[in-house]
């Protein structure tokens, strides 16, 4: 992150014994009810912390069976269940191979490298986590990143985050439950009554946290009762409440409830609208460092406060840069990576026929083939294997995509010649490299009564440069049309299976309207309408202000089109084109 | 383990409606419900199965061959047992194969006797009933061809493994997914005949009661289930009586213009957006109990029967669901 949040990952002011003591007792909570908490995602690099924390977790599960290991590479075979072709054939009937998931149910699952699964993996495991099988899940975080964290559909359904970063050996201390309190705790576990204020106080909290999802809330009460169970009471009360929030809803949070009357009108929105990633460089630097002082009114406010203590210290850098994972969701599902027959990283094969750059996939065709050796016999006995076109498996993988770099380039009067040579410059100088790292290019320009695709995507550097000379400059500035056919040439490149990044050099000074006619307000507010509708795609974009002297209305719009904002006054092309592979790297 | 009931589900009216307006008449076509993670899209779903009148069928069949109809694997449905079985809804898991969606050589037979037959997939056990697929848009794009086509049909036909079959399978095909993990292709969306958006509830009032139900249900399930049946009861008895209904319930023609004007107006291509409004327009009178459709009918299932049929326009950043409603308020006015 680039505001300097601290990279240890700990809350100032959140002293190491507390998260390791919240860690162990979120551990203890899953050893008294596995089912109704789903499961932990522990946050922490391979390392004694990690180790110990799995070590008593094990103790407190007790008589249970320990969790199967998934590895994330597990293909759907193993992880679904499927014909045991060795068992199958000897034993001449079908042997079907029941899946880890299966097996899994009641021991649960331990996933290691959890940033790294992929959502189809992520949504396998929570179907079968929601139907009830592999509970709890425990998920092995490594992230180095802020933003490199499990996929949403597990995180979605467990109820703890323990962060284990940065604890040390001497903070590794043994909690005070023992394994009988535990097993006392499950048997107290269906009679512990939460009274109906608490659960009112926690849906209450939830919302004003921001989190749209009722499991979260739904885990903070069973992770309640489990509390109490643990602490021998019978009955929900505060205490026990506000250490639920602490440890399930502070770290789901994905707002800041700014006061009580805002937060009981928050629920009613969706958080902030997805913000662009690259946005994440233009922190406003004017942040309040602390959240403003709460009068104590709403029976809620007790809990917020206790779950504030236990936000993330990102969470604001986060929220501001909008670069969570559920933020990053929607550039990175579809678009990012792709199914290719050629190359990249190998998926199940599937049956196919050669051609079309498919290549068989040997293995799996013989496999294919196998179990019907002796059917097939029988009609046509030879000695070889008998293989089919209906056995043909292709290999098949999956990859990144190809990104599309699309230049918006205003080549109005406004922005003055000399500059758009200059963009002209960086923008030859980009396509050589992006030639190089398999990208196509695409201008658009607008000028006059409205805009124009002067180079379709394209891959060919030698074609782009023949058509950048060709791009006539002078006249209006269809600011709102640039935009609206950028946005088109995006998602077309986006449906192709390309994730298109788009670099606007423009002064941001709208005076032609979307219909063609000049007026420089109408203008603007098309602009400006224009923008709001690129930033709901959000497409990554940079905007690169190419007036002398850095224009507020350029801001503005970037702003408004989610576009990270780079001012570039006298810059030459080789500057400009370093700004844009930066932002695209 | 028994599903969540139904009618203990709080809010999503949308939803609900649009699952039983397809239970009355199937050939309005799928459902496509997106929203956000713990809405409670396939608890919907999933709860559909429980309140579906049951569904007349000969005894063993694995094709839910409808009395008096011919059985697909061509023996004889003569003096054979008709029996009464829940109305299927059936899961499509994500990680399916094609094997097992369409059917296959049954392999046991093909091993232990060498005898070639075929083995029903989840198409066929899917006839007459509901196929769900969560996670719709993580669905590889195969098989979401593969299993619109068959909807489109009505037929599923294999020809493979040197077998030849066809059987009907004429299934309303619900979807759901999450729209931050990718979006469906606009050629997909619209073979859905309604779309639904789902949001948890706003109101905190409500958020509790969904909550407190949940928790009531994972408690004690057999005093949840009895608590609900008579709500269930109801519901059931309602679609039945719409099923009924349906053939009954006429549509003027001055709406049906206004619904032809309405698709042009949003500028949805083809006839299939008139159909879908006009049809579940109908389902709705049937399932209300009236003789005629009526304009609050129209108004009501318009937006879900045609907000992923809008031509997208990259100046409007209202939802769809807004400019469906414009489109009837200057249509209707």
């Amino acid at each position: 992150m680039p505001d300097g949040s601290d990279p240890s990952g700990l809350t100032p002011g959140r002293p190491k014994e507390e998260l390791w003591q919240d860690a162990g007792l979120a551990a203890a909570l899953l050893g008294v009810d596995p089912e109704g908490l789903g499961g932990a995602v522990v946050r922490a690099r391979p390392g004694p912390a990690r180790d110990r924390w799995l070590e008593i977790a094990a103790q407190f599960r007790g008589d249970r069976l320990s969790p199967r290991r998934v590895p994330a590479s597990i293909d759907d075979e193993r992880l679904l269940g499927g014909l045991d072709l060795a068992a199958t054939l000897s034993s001449g009937k079908p042997i079907v191979a029941p899946g880890v998931l299966e097996e899994a149910a009641g021991r649960g699952i331990l996933l290691p490298m959890a940033e790294r699964a992929t959502t189809a993996l992520a949504v396998k495991i929570g179907a079968a986590m929601d139907a009830g099988g592999p509970l709890p899940f425990i998920g092995l975080d490594e992230g180095a990143e802020p933003d490199d964290v499990a996929p949403e559909a597990l995180l979605e359904r467990v109820a703890f985050r323990p962060d284990l970063t940065g604890l040390g050996l001497r903070d590794l201390t043994q909690p005070d439950i023992s394994v009988e309190e535990i097993a006392g705790a499950q048997r107290r576990l269906a009679t512990t009554h939460v009274p109906n204020e608490v659960v009112k106080a926690i849906v209450a909290t939830a919302a004003a946290f921001g989190i749209t999802s009722l499991r979260a809330p739904q885990f903070a009460i069973a992770a309640a009762r489990a509390i109490a169970a643990l602490n021998g009471s019978d009955e929900v009360e505060e205490l026990e409440a506000q250490a639920a929030v602490r440890l399930v809803l502070a770290w789901k949070a994905r707002q800041l409830p700014a006061s009580p009357e805002a937060a009981e009108e928050q629920p009613s929105e969706e958080p902030a609208p997805p913000d662009n990633n690259d946005a994440s460089e233009e922190i406003p630097q004017d942040l309040p460092d602390d959240t403003p002082e709460m009068p104590e009114a709403l029976p809620e406010e007790m809990l917020i406060e206790a779950a504030r203590a236990a936000l993330p210290p990102d969470l604001f850098a986060q929220l501001l840069a909008g670069s969570s994972r559920r933020m990053q969701a929607g550039s990175t599902g579809a678009g990012e990576e792709s199914i290719s027959l050629a190359r990249g990283r190998p998926l199940a094969p599937r049956p196919g026929h050669r051609g079309n750059g498919a290549r068989l996939d040997l293995v799996a065709t013989l496999r294919t083939a196998a179990p019907w050796q002796p059917l097939r016999k029988r009609t046509n006995p030879t000695d070889g294997v008998i293989v089919t076109p209906e056995d043909f498996r292709i290999k098949r993988f999956r990859r990144k995509t190809e990104s599309a770099l699309i230049f918006v380039v205003d080549a109005s009067g406004s922005a003055a010649a000399a500059r758009l040579a200059e963009a002209k410059g960086a923008i030859e100088l980009m396509l050589a490299d992006a030639y190089q790292r398999r990208e196509q290019v695409s201008l658009v320009s607008f000028r006059g009564a409205g805009a124009e695709v002067a180079l379709p995507l394209t891959r060919s550097l030698v074609q782009a440069k023949r058509r950048l000379q060709g791009v006539p400059g002078g006249g209006g500035t269809p600011l709102a049309s640039g935009l609206a056919l950028a946005q088109e040439v995006a998602a077309g490149a986006k449906r192709s299976g390309m994730t298109p990044f788009l670099v606007f050099l423009t002064d941001g000074r709208a005076n032609i309207c979307l219909d063609g006619a000049p007026g420089r307000r109408q203008a603007a507010e098309d602009a400006s309408k224009a923008a709001r509708a690129f930033r709901q795609e959000g497409f990554a974009a940079v905007l690169i202000d190419t007036a002398n002297r850095p224009q507020a209305s350029a801001e503005a719009l970037a702003g408004e089109m989610g576009a990270r904002y780079v001012p570039l006054p006298r810059a030459g092309s080789e500057e400009m084109a370093r700004v844009v592979q930066a932002a695209t790297a | 383990m028994a599903a969540f009931p139904f009618s203990a589900i709080v809010g999503q009216e949308e939803m609900k409606t649009a699952l039983i307006l397809t239970a009355i008449d199937p050939s309005i076509g799928g459902v496509l419900a997106f929203g956000d993670r713990g809405t409670g899209k396939s608890t919907a779903v999933r709860a559909l199965a429980g309140l579906l009148p049951e569904i007349e069928a000969y005894e063993g069949c694995a094709y839910n061959t409808a009395p008096g109809m011919p059985l697909p694997t061509g023996e004889s449905n003569e003096g054979r047992a008709v029996v009464s079985r829940p109305t299927p809804v059936v899961d499509l898991p994500l990680g399916a194969t094609e094997d097992r969606v369409v059917g296959a050589l049954d392999l046991e037979r093909a091993l232990t006797r060498g005898e070639k037959a075929f083995e029903p997939g989840l198409l066929a056990k899917a006839h007459r009933g509901f196929l769900y697929i969560d996670e719709v848009n993580l669905l590889e794009d195969y098989l979401v061809d593969l299993l619109l086509d068959v909807a489109a049909s009505g037929e599923n036909v294999v020809e493979r493994e040197g077998l030849s079959i066809r059987h009907p399978a004429r299934f309303v095909l619900v979807g759901s997914g999450n729209p931050e993990e990718g979006e469906l292709r606009p050629q997909l969306l619209d073979r859905f005949g309604l779309s639904v958006e789902i949001a948890s509830p706003k109101d905190i009032e409500q958020r509790i009661e969904v909550i407190r139900r949940r928790d009531a249900y994972e408690r004690d399930r057999a005093q949840f289930l009895a608590d609900w049946a008579g709500a269930e009861a109801e519901v059931r008895a309602a679609i039945t009586a719409g099923q009924q209904q349906l053939a009954k319930v006429q549509v003027p023609d001055a709406l049906l213009i206004t619904v032809a004007e309405l698709c042009l107006a949003i500028g949805s291509d083809g006839l299939r957006g008139e159909l879908t409004v006009m049809r579940a327009a109908r389902a709705l009178a049937a399932y209300r109990g009236a003789d005629e459709v009526s304009e609050a009918h129209l108004r009501e299932v318009a937006p879900m029967a045609l907000r992923h049929r809008l031509r997208r326009d990259p100046l409007d950043e209202a939802g769809s669901t807004t400019r469906v409603t414009r489109a009837i308020e200057s249509v209707l006015s």
